[in-house]
């Protein structure tokens, strides 16, 4: 009973805090930079007008067009649904799959990138394509840790992986350093944060995310951004719930230990949120030809995470 | 012997014109210009302007050896005259318009499309003594093809996302490749030499400051000292040490903005921040000492509107204390970001013999090596007191662009000290006297060297006018520096070059 509730409160919640979070990052950037900056809810009020307003569609569109948003705003939403934020204690916990993560995820940038391509501006394909680079570059290293997560604690479920760390089963493992590190660089990547991609900037020729959406408007761009801040969401509470599980309530635990874990989610996502606003004041983008690098990077250090597991039990 | 023939001595075959200050100015026949055409395959005069009249063109040169400035004037009733552009690939562009303008036929011009009208005017060569009609066919404008396996065309602009003015880039790309990059300007043409055709002196004085807005000081300066030169004014002492305050201010509010707008566009706002306060606090000062946050109409001909009260220059020696340390750090965090330096070293290399074959100025040219300053050469008050130095960096990349921008900063404010302390006492204006002829002035503003000749009455009307922006020489260089870099870059490229679109549509 309590797991179908807890679940309910996990899709809405999910959905109802990712403008707050993305608007907590603008608001720390605009604060770090001297200027007064928008309201943390701004981005509450941006997507209401959107909504309000009249979807504007190329004539040279297909449906492939207007269906991406839906279909990526579902995708993400799900992915996000799926993670553990609060408690494992939910309906869906047990088919919840970090590898399934990593599809729905798939799903949602094949679509946008789709779009992007469908209405034959020179922008929405150069997006597309930057946006299959970092893709073919970023998945591996997400699987990477993705592996290395499932070879310490013998699950790909997150539910699974936090009871197993919670339980005391791991102890300060260099692997789950350098999955952690991969990750964040994954997490960078995918949701086209500085050095990779600059999520506010007007320059259409450096656009990697906002080239494919330039052409949508109304319901369509409200839905394109709020996948965009449900995924920044999602890899906050990723990254929290995996790395720093504690809070989160265990199945069977009473209602307060649930609101304890809320309010670590909570806690959690604002930290690791100034944290990206700080990170994003000190640093420039880096050149689209750096992104193999970064990247390699990031897959190079899961690889090292996987290794090291080997190695250590060897010792 | 051909070779030791100064710019003045292969000019004097030509007819002197009378009444052309302070430079010298003749009149050439078709074979004498065809002679200086070909001449200019082989000498190093560097092609300061070229513009038109309804019956003439006329070319500004620059004797780099000597020194020596003048204008050599091609009469042309029959409407056709010897491109200068295959001498000087930095005409090309200048003749389309010519052509487009003033109706008169550059030949054996190879590039012949047109260049500021896009065929939405409501008829052809509009400063032509006789208007063309509008053509009936359809306008076409071809852009440079570039063939080949994977090549693929990106069209932007001209209306950009950002605030800015309006310009369309052609790109071929192979993937992010740039193989080429063709402009398409014009976009802000505003027939202001039309528009200066017959005007009061004062009235062009404001029109001539606002044909670039962000170096109006310049303009200002170099359309006063033009008119000052035709009518033989003797401006006071005091006038020129205010206007250089003035040019200075300007050149430092224009380049920390550039500096800051350059890391913008990889993505590192926190410098456009801080630099924003620092033009910020420049434009307060400007406008606590005279009046306007751009200083816009101060410099009129005859001297300055506004004189600088003890007061004032109290003022801005204490804002200048707290300007330099704050302009100090962030020259440091420039240093020491490598994200930034990772961006900008060897992005978008202007190759030095082409800024020299263009005679390109400003931070594009000091960037690749060419020092050349109208401050210092042909030179005008009080800069010869003022001990100025040119910084030159020989990479020609963003970041040597960004090096230039810092070092004229701090130039600038070491000459601002040296103004205010020396700056004589007198009257800051004088009245112009009433007297017909024809001058010419060079001003460096920001950017570059700014030209402006012009032709008055003995009313003081403003019989032809013609504003020459740096950027002209400037822009073509921006196309061969993208070329090999890849598309994402482009707009750091651009940022740095900072061309100005108003000032070259004129």
């Amino acid at each position: 009973m309590n797991a179908a509730v807890w679940q309910l409160v996990q899709v809405f919640l999910v959905v109802a805090i990712s403008p707050l979070i993305t608007g907590w990052v603008r608001f720390v950037k605009s604060r770090l930079n001297g200027r007064a900056g928008a309201s943390p809810f701004q981005p509450y009020r941006d997507t209401y007008r959107l909504l309000q307003k009249e979807a504007v569609v190329a004539h040279s569109a297909s449906w492939v067009f207007r269906a991406a948003p839906y279909v990526t705003f579902t995708a993400v939403w799900l992915a996000a649904a799926i993670i553990p934020t609060f408690t494992t204690d939910m309906v869906l916990a047990p088919a919840a799959d970090l590898i399934a993560l990593v599809a729905l995820l798939g799903v949602a940038r094949f679509w946008t990138a789709l779009a992007g391509m469908d209405v034959g501006t020179s922008f929405g394909g150069l997006g597309a394509s930057r946006e299959m680079m970092i893709a073919s570059l970023a998945e591996p290293a997400m699987l990477m840790v993705t592996f290395s997560l499932s070879l310490i604690s013998g699950t790909t479920a997150p539910a699974q992986i936090i009871a197993f760390i919670l339980g005391g089963g791991v102890g300060i493992e260099v692997s789950m350093g350098l999955a952690l590190a991969a990750l964040v660089m994954v997490a960078i990547a995918e949701n086209g944060r500085i050095p990779i991609d600059n999520p506010a900037t007007h320059l259409e020729l450096t656009m990697v995310h906002e080239a494919m959406v330039l052409e949508y408007s109304g319901r369509h761009l409200a839905l394109m951004e709020g996948a965009g801040m449900v995924r920044l969401t999602l890899y906050m509470a990723l990254i929290g719930a995996i790395f720093v599980p504690w809070g989160v309530a265990a199945p069977g635990g009473s209602v307060v230990e649930a609101m304890i874990g809320l309010a670590a989610f909570l806690a959690k996502s604002f930290v690791l949120a100034t944290a990206l606003g700080v990170f994003e004041t000190m640093i420039a983008k880096m050149r689209v030809f750096r992104y193999a690098d970064f990247l390699g990077g990031a897959l190079l250090l899961g690889l090292l995470a996987t290794i090291f597991l080997y190695v250590s039990e060897a010792v | 012997m051909m070779g030791n023939v100064t710019l003045l001595e292969f000019l004097s075959f030509g007819q002197p014109v009378e009444g052309h200050r302070p430079y010298p100015r003749f009149q050439l026949d078709k074979r004498a210009w065809q002679a200086l055409v070909e001449r200019l395959l082989a000498a190093d005069w560097v092609l300061m302007a070229e513009w038109g009249e309804p019956d003439e063109v006329h070319l500004a040169l620059r004797d780099e050896e000597t020194g020596d400035v003048a204008v050599a004037s091609h009469p042309c009733p029959e409407h056709r005259f010897f491109a200068v552009g295959h001498a000087r690939p930095g005409a090309i562009r200048l003749e389309r318009a010519i052509h487009d303008l003033w109706g008169l036929v550059p030949m054996g011009l190879e590039d012949r499309r047109p260049w500021l009208d896009h065929g939405r005017w409501p008829y052809r060569h509009p400063l032509a003594r006789h208007r063309a009609a509008r053509a009936e066919a359809p306008y076409h404008y071809a852009f440079l093809a570039a063939e080949g396996e994977g090549l693929h065309q990106i069209p932007v602009g001209p209306v950009h996302a950002g605030v800015i003015e309006p310009g369309h880039f052609r790109f071929h790309a192979q993937g992010e490749a740039v193989v080429r990059l063709e402009e398409r300007l014009g976009y802000v043409h505003k027939g202001i030499e039309g528009l200066l055709r017959g005007t009061p002196m004062d009235q062009a004085a404001r029109i001539v400051g606002r044909v670039s807005g962000d170096s109006t000081v310049a303009y200002a300066l170099a359309f006063a000292r033009a008119a000052e030169a035709a009518t033989g004014c003797e401006v006071p002492p005091r006038a020129h040490w205010l206007r250089a305050l003035m040019a200075e201010m300007e050149r430092i509010a224009n380049h920390v903005f550039d500096i800051g707008a350059i890391c913008n566009d990889a993505a590192f706002t926190i410098m456009l921040s801080h630099m924003g306060v620092l033009r910020e606090k420049i434009l307060r000062a400007n406008h606590a000492m005279f009046g306007h946050r751009l200083l816009m109409d101060v410099v009129v001909p005859g001297g300055v509107t506004r004189d600088l009260s003890d007061a004032g220059a109290e003022a801005l020696r204490h804002m200048l204390y707290g300007f330099r340390k704050a302009f100090e750090r962030a020259f440091t965090l420039y240093e020491n970001t490598p994200s930034l330096s990772d961006r900008t070293l060897g992005t978008g290399i202007a190759h030095s013999s082409l800024v020299n074959r263009f005679g390109a100025g400003g931070f594009v040219g000091r960037a690749s090596l060419r020092s050349h300053d109208a401050r210092l050469a042909p030179g005008y008050p009080p800069y010869g007191k003022l001990g100025l130095t040119v910084p030159t960096f020989s990479e020609g990349d963003v970041n040597a662009r960004v090096m230039v921008r810092f070092a004229e900063v701090r130039e600038s404010l070491r000459m601002i000290a040296e103004i205010l302390s020396d700056m004589p006492e007198g009257a800051p204006r004088t009245p112009l006297p009433q007297v017909a002829g024809e001058g010419l002035s060079m001003v460096e503003s920001f950017r570059g060297e700014v030209l402006v000749w012009l032709r008055l009455a003995e009313n003081g009307t403003v019989l032809a006018c013609h504003p020459h922006d740096p950027s002209w020489f400037q822009w073509p260089l921006l196309e061969a520096a993208i070329e090999g870099n890849i598309v994402a870059d482009f707009p750091i490229c651009n940022k740095s070059f900072n061309c100005s679109y108003s000032g070259h549509d004129l």
